[in-house]
């Protein structure tokens, strides 16, 4: 229950409780007597990944302070390389959503991209792209074969494409009963324009045996336990890891990715949970089975394959794999909480998305969707990239209003106005986002 | 059920002219009801009267060791908990219980508190619409313990389908809207 309303910036969280801060943050621990932060190997890594260099004699910084490299005069600390106002979720390792109304612009700028990590990232200097290899094996593949990022970029054509990446659980908050996992509001959630090869050319060029069932995928970072367990290794289809716009990408928005974001190589599967586009890519597995590695089994990215009741236990053999995610659309302009003069006509902008699918329509409503009005709806830049809406709101009197979006899919499913199927591990909420406005 | 106002009256005074005329139906209702409850009174009193003179002549004391047979079954229900609950009330049996049970029973049912769920501030409320509406009395000492009860025993749940958007969390802000829109 605790975990439902915890949401803040790091600087609020320092504010509050600068030793759990640096706990939840970096894995620091208090000497209780020196009060000096006692830094585990893996705390040094999270701090050094976000300074963007080891941090030299950290055994003498004080416990639960703000590192001075991170302190930025009067604006809200910020996740280097980050939009200031991101959320950060109180969990170790970082992850950190985007507020709706930072999500703005029609395809996502680096700094707004969500963060979602399951582990650690791997150490900022280990990272040199010139280096950087991608080993290709498995039960279906002919032979086993190892490119370098250089190899990659020459060898293959490259592709530019609009993906849309969203975690599994984002909105997860709103579930009841509550669910565990990280209490996602809306913002776990980007549509970049990413760059590289397809992976279906890159296995091609590998040659695929007949028996291929499955993907998966082998990253970077590391275990926050400080071991060399595999943190996540999940995976897709071969039918979607064959799709045109299924990436091996190293660059977003056409600069190299963020570190954070998966730098220096990543695998991009749009419309899919984003955690199956693995970071920090160094291998590929061609499976004659569903990949079964980290996070693939038990409940992990998983739901169950028939409807169960809120608040039920479902065994892990009733639970199926989470493919392509469900119709969605975020309201991003204006943000939440506007005021307006009576008679005044309000802008109303945000995205719209549907796994593998197109959009067909986008709606809004003012009266709790009791009618329902048409926006205007742009095509996507290509499948997987979400599509753009706009419309003029008018009120018929003043008052508080909610403004609430809600999109169609091309075969006509359409977004719930309450919560959708409660599942255990709070996947898949694509509920109507919902906006508050006053007038007058 | 409701009148009219004249239209020659503003707001404010229909609002007064429509509270006005609540109240007076309010009396002529609460006069009805007291008047059917006499009657009935008198009418039980013919019948049973006598019996009831009767329990007032030999009362009869409660046993002082109230385990295995008690002679007097009326009491065992009147005090039974069962799962914590009061079975005769449906009251949560917590700190202060009693106490709700001896002010709030007096007027109204029990179940008017066990189905409502509020803040301690929306508790506050309701006695003091009780106080200034419903003829409940100033409860002095005892409001703490009974809002301390009840926000801790009927506090609201956030168990529903749909939470409402997070009013307090809202910062409102003048929309500027750009020229041309």
């Amino acid at each position: 229950m605790s975990q439902r309303k915890i949401k803040k910036g790091i600087r609020a969280l320092y504010a509050k409780d600068p030793i759990e801060a640096d706990r939840l943050l970096w894995g620091r621990e208090t000497d209780p007597v020196s009060r000096r932060g006692f830094l585990k190997t893996s705390a040094l890594t999270a701090m050094g990944v976000v300074l963007g260099a080891p941090m030299v004699f950290a055994k003498h910084f004080p416990a639960g302070l703000i590192p001075a490299a991170l302190l930025d005069s009067d604006a809200p600390f910020a996740i280097p390389g980050k939009h200031p106002e991101l959320i950060v979720l109180n969990d170790k390792p970082l992850n950190a959503e985007t507020p709706a109304h930072l999500l703005d612009d029609k395809t996502t700028p680096a700094d707004k991209f969500f963060v979602r990590n399951n582990g650690l990232p791997p150490d900022a200097a280990s990272l040199d792209p010139r280096k950087w290899t991608l080993t290709i094996e498995g039960e279906a593949v002919r032979a086993k074969k190892t490119y370098t990022l250089d190899e990659l970029k020459s060898k293959f054509k490259h592709y530019t494409w609009q993906l849309t990446l969203e975690c599994g659980g984002n909105g997860r908050k709103e579930y009841s009963p509550p669910t565990k996992g990280l209490q996602w509001t809306n913002g776990a959630v980007g549509c970049a324009a990413w760059t590289g090869v397809r992976l279906k050319d890159v296995l091609n060029d590998v040659g695929l045996k007949s028996n291929a069932v499955y993907i998966g995928y082998y990253g970077k970072d590391k275990h926050i336990n400080g071991s060399n367990d595999v943190v996540i290794s999940r995976g897709v289809p071969m039918s979607k890891a064959m799709q045109d716009e299924s990436l091996i990408a190293w660059a977003m928005n056409g600069q190299d990715i963020p570190l954070l974001n998966g730098h220096p190589l990543r695998l991009v599967f749009g419309g899919w949970p984003a955690s199956a586009s693995g970071k920090w890519l160094s291998r590929i597995v061609v499976r004659d089975r569903v990949h079964d590695g980290a996070k693939m089994n038990g409940q992990s990215y998983r739901v169950p394959c028939t409807p169960v009741a809120p608040g039920a236990k479902v065994e892990d053999k009733d639970m199926c794999i989470i493919e392509a995610m469900p119709v969605k659309s975020l309201i991003t302009y204006p943000k939440s909480g506007a005021m307006l003069q009576s008679g005044q006509k309000m802008p109303l902008r945000g995205h719209a998305w549907a796994g593998d699918l197109s959009i067909k329509e986008v709606h809004y409503s003012i009266d709790f969707g009791q009618t329902w009005q048409l926006c205007n709806l742009e095509k996507p830049a290509n499948r997987n990239a979400w599509q753009h809406f706009n419309a003029q709101v008018a009120f018929p009197q003043r008052g508080y209003y909610e403004v609430w979006a809600r999109a169609t899919d091309e075969n006509g499913v359409s977004q719930p106005m309450v919560i959708p199927a409660w599942n255990p591990a709070g996947y898949l909420n694509n509920a109507c986002h919902r906006i508050a406005v006053k007038v007058g | 059920m409701f009148l009219n106002a004249p239209d020659n009256l503003d707001e404010k005074q229909q609002a007064r002219f429509q509270d006005a005329w609540m109240r007076m139906l309010m009396m002529v209702i609460n006069a009805i009801k007291l008047f059917v409850l006499l009657a009935f009174g008198l009418v039980l009193f013919a019948f049973f009267g006598d019996a009831l003179l009767d329990v007032f002549k030999q009362p009869t004391p409660a046993p002082a060791n109230a385990g295995g047979s008690s002679p007097v079954a009326v009491v065992d229900e009147f005090d039974k908990v069962e799962n914590g609950i009061h079975i005769m009330t449906g009251l949560k049996v917590a700190e202060g219980w009693e106490i709700v049970r001896g002010v709030c029973t007096a007027c109204h049912s029990a179940q008017l508190v066990t189905q409502t769920k509020a803040t301690r501030d929306g508790w506050q409320q309701m006695i003091r619409w009780m106080q200034q509406t419903q003829g409940l009395w100033d409860l002095g000492d005892q409001e703490k313990t009974i809002l301390d009860y009840l926000a801790t025993n009927y506090a609201p749940e956030e168990d529903s389908r749909r939470p409402n958007l997070d009013i307090e969390a809202i910062q409102w802000y003048v929309l500027e809207l750009e020229a041309g829109e």
